[in-house]
């Protein structure tokens, strides 16, 4: 009785969590606008969504922003975890903490702190802008990813590979970059997967005028949902559950 | 903002860090005759100076400043009393005249005003409320998953982790659709004979939104904690006589604290800061401490953003106290909220 009592409980909770999520991917399919009759299964507003120019503009901006940071945050990231691995006690202690910041402030003090170096240095917010948020925001993952390679990797190998007259950059690309390129692929993975979930930093450093997925999504459901966000934002949820538990047993079995 | 100027001293503190950085990297090279590992960081180390050091300094700064750049608290005045800034720009001249009129500043609606604070002290109560419901929902559930003997438990615990990395403002959305007037719930509602309930717009309702978001961040560092919890201890509890609660509550419990000090932060910190959930589940009529923020930077008068940077610092100052308070309790970081 217990052990029902118990599961019914979890289930319970996880209803709670994904009712909302399921009825929304329900409805996308609905090919009447209705909330709650069924009208039939269609494709529809997903034909509509693709022949919305705001939308494939937004989505447009979003993959390139997503892949742009994933680049660009993993390089900085894999030369950073290298760095901090091979630094003294104190200042990777420093690093670290450093690196915790944007991973533990709440991610609207972010936003708007970027947003005043924006202003302060007057750079018009945009595409760059935002780009540069996303990069500040998924190199602490990258470095998170790839710290526990280097920490299995042997010590004394780079070192090895100097003394046998390898310059530091062949050293880096040839002894340390294969061995901890499976963390180096995570990180790169879990950038593309932040920056393309991301809203609040988003909606902080761009203009109106260059939008994302997300900040997309909120300012038309200021107004209401329509069908044609039901559908778009279906397809984000599946995309980006995908994307998520890859790199969720990917991450698994390197720290295994 | 768009007629903001950079002060001189901006220049020269952007070529002088620009300059001491490079200086800096150059000095250790030398030192060290040759090149080192910690040199590839040296990227990153200037990126989180321009990006995260220089951002946070800068909220600093505009919060102490006005539109000219001149030092002021008067930012922090207007947190206090919201109707400061007003009676400031009418100046003591215009004021003395009203009061000559016979009206005082209560009528005119420019009397002490505590909307600031009293936003914060509702966004700190709807936090704290989130949390508690959070701690009370969650706890029962990762007890559940953490027990050995149930075995869908690690995979159950992947459908808690995959809501933690997904994006809230869709989740907020799909609870939106369901709670609309002409949602789901409502259907459901009329069909059994209750009729249509007004969801949305309210406080409840931003509440839900809160808990719908927030919970896996309570569930998983418990279940973390719990799982990684030696089962031999509360075997032993009860080979020396405890019944079933007793080991929960000598045992469990106590050793359990770190995750649940872990998920409380995790909760706590984005219930008190969002501003979304907010906006899309109250429609605009709660206004929660996020909002307040949000809302002085969407204007478009220069004064709003040096009293919204100084909202934010408050905020930041908030967090930086309860990150600290965790350290204290948790110092090991046992709890790992992260996946």
């Amino acid at each position: 009785m217990m052990k029902f009592i118990k599961r019914f409980y979890l289930g319970l909770i996880l209803a709670f969590l994904y009712i909302p999520i399921v009825v929304l991917i329900v409805q996308s399919f609905n090919a009447g606008k209705s909330r709650a009759k069924w009208e039939g299964f269609s494709f529809r507003w997903y034909g509509e969504l693709f022949h919305d120019p705001n939308i494939m503009n937004a989505l447009v901006i979003t993959l390139a922003i997503a892949l742009l940071a994933a680049i660009f945050s993993t390089i900085i990231g894999t030369l950073a975890a290298i760095g901090i691995h091979a630094m003294k006690k104190r200042p990777q202690h420093l690093m670290l903490t450093l690196n915790n910041i944007p991973m533990t402030m709440p991610d609207i003090v972010t936003g708007i702190s970027l947003m005043l170096l924006f202003i302060f240095t007057q750079v018009e917010r945009g595409f760059v802008t935002m780009l540069l948020a996303h990069i500040t925001f998924d190199v602490p993952y990258v470095i998170l990813s790839v710290m526990p390679k280097l920490k299995q990797m042997n010590k004394h190998s780079y070192e090895a590979a100097l003394d046998l007259g390898a310059t530091p950059v062949y050293a880096l690309t040839h002894v340390i970059l294969p061995e901890v390129m499976p963390g180096v692929i995570t990180g790169a993975m879990l950038a593309f997967t932040l920056s393309l979930d991301d809203f609040t930093i988003s909606y902080f450093t761009t203009n109106p005028l260059v939008q994302n997925l997300s900040t997309l999504i909120y300012s038309q459901a200021r107004k209401g949902i329509k069908p044609t966000m039901n559908a778009l934002s279906a397809l984000m949820f599946v995309a980006l559950l995908a994307l998520l538990l890859v790199v969720n047993k990917r991450s698994a079995k390197e720290e295994a | 903002m768009t007629n903001f100027k950079v002060p001189v001293w901006g220049y020269w503190l952007m070529g002088i860090g620009l300059a001491a950085f490079i200086g800096l990297l150059i000095a250790y090279i030398r030192k060290n005759r040759g090149f080192r590992r910690p040199i590839f960081a040296s990227p990153y180390v200037l990126w989180i100076i321009v990006f995260t050091v220089i951002p946070c300094l800068l909220v600093a700064y505009f919060s102490f400043t006005d539109p000219q750049g001149n030092f002021t608290l008067d930012n922090f005045k207007t947190f206090w009393d919201s109707n400061y800034a007003t009676r400031q720009s009418l100046g003591p001249d215009a004021l003395k005249m009203y009061e000559d009129m016979g009206l005082s500043l209560e009528d005119l609606g420019l009397g002490r005003s505590s909307i600031n604070i009293n936003t914060l002290v509702f966004s700190l109560w709807m936090a704290f409320l989130c949390t508690a419901i959070c701690l009370l929902l969650g706890y029962p559930a990762a007890h559940i998953m953490a027990d050995r003997e149930f075995r869908l438990g690690p995979t159950l615990v992947i459908l808690f982790v995959v809501p933690m990395w997904m994006n809230f403002l869709l989740r907020t959305i799909a609870l939106m659709s369901l709670m609309e007037d002409s949602g789901l719930i409502n259907s459901i509602l009329e069909w059994v004979g209750i009729g249509r309930q007004k969801l949305l717009n309210n406080t409840a309702a931003v509440q839900v939104g809160m808990i719908y978001n927030f919970l896996p961040f309570m569930v998983f560092p418990i279940y973390n904690v719990l799982n990684k919890m030696d089962y031999k201890l509360s075997e032993a509890a009860m080979d020396l006589g405890c019944d079933k609660w007793h080991v929960f509550y000598k045992v469990t419990l106590p050793l359990s604290v770190p995750g649940v000090v872990s998920g409380i932060t995790m909760v706590f910190m984005p219930a008190v800061t969002t501003f979304y959930i907010s906006r899309l589940l109250g429609g605009g009529k709660i206004q929660l401490f996020g909002d307040l923020i949000e809302s002085k930077f969407l204007s478009t008068s220069l004064n709003e953003w040096n009293v919204g940077s100084a909202l934010s610092l408050i905020m930041m100052i908030l967090i930086l106290l309860s990150l600290g308070l965790l350290n204290k309790v948790d110092p090991e970081g046992e709890g790992g909220g992260m996946v």
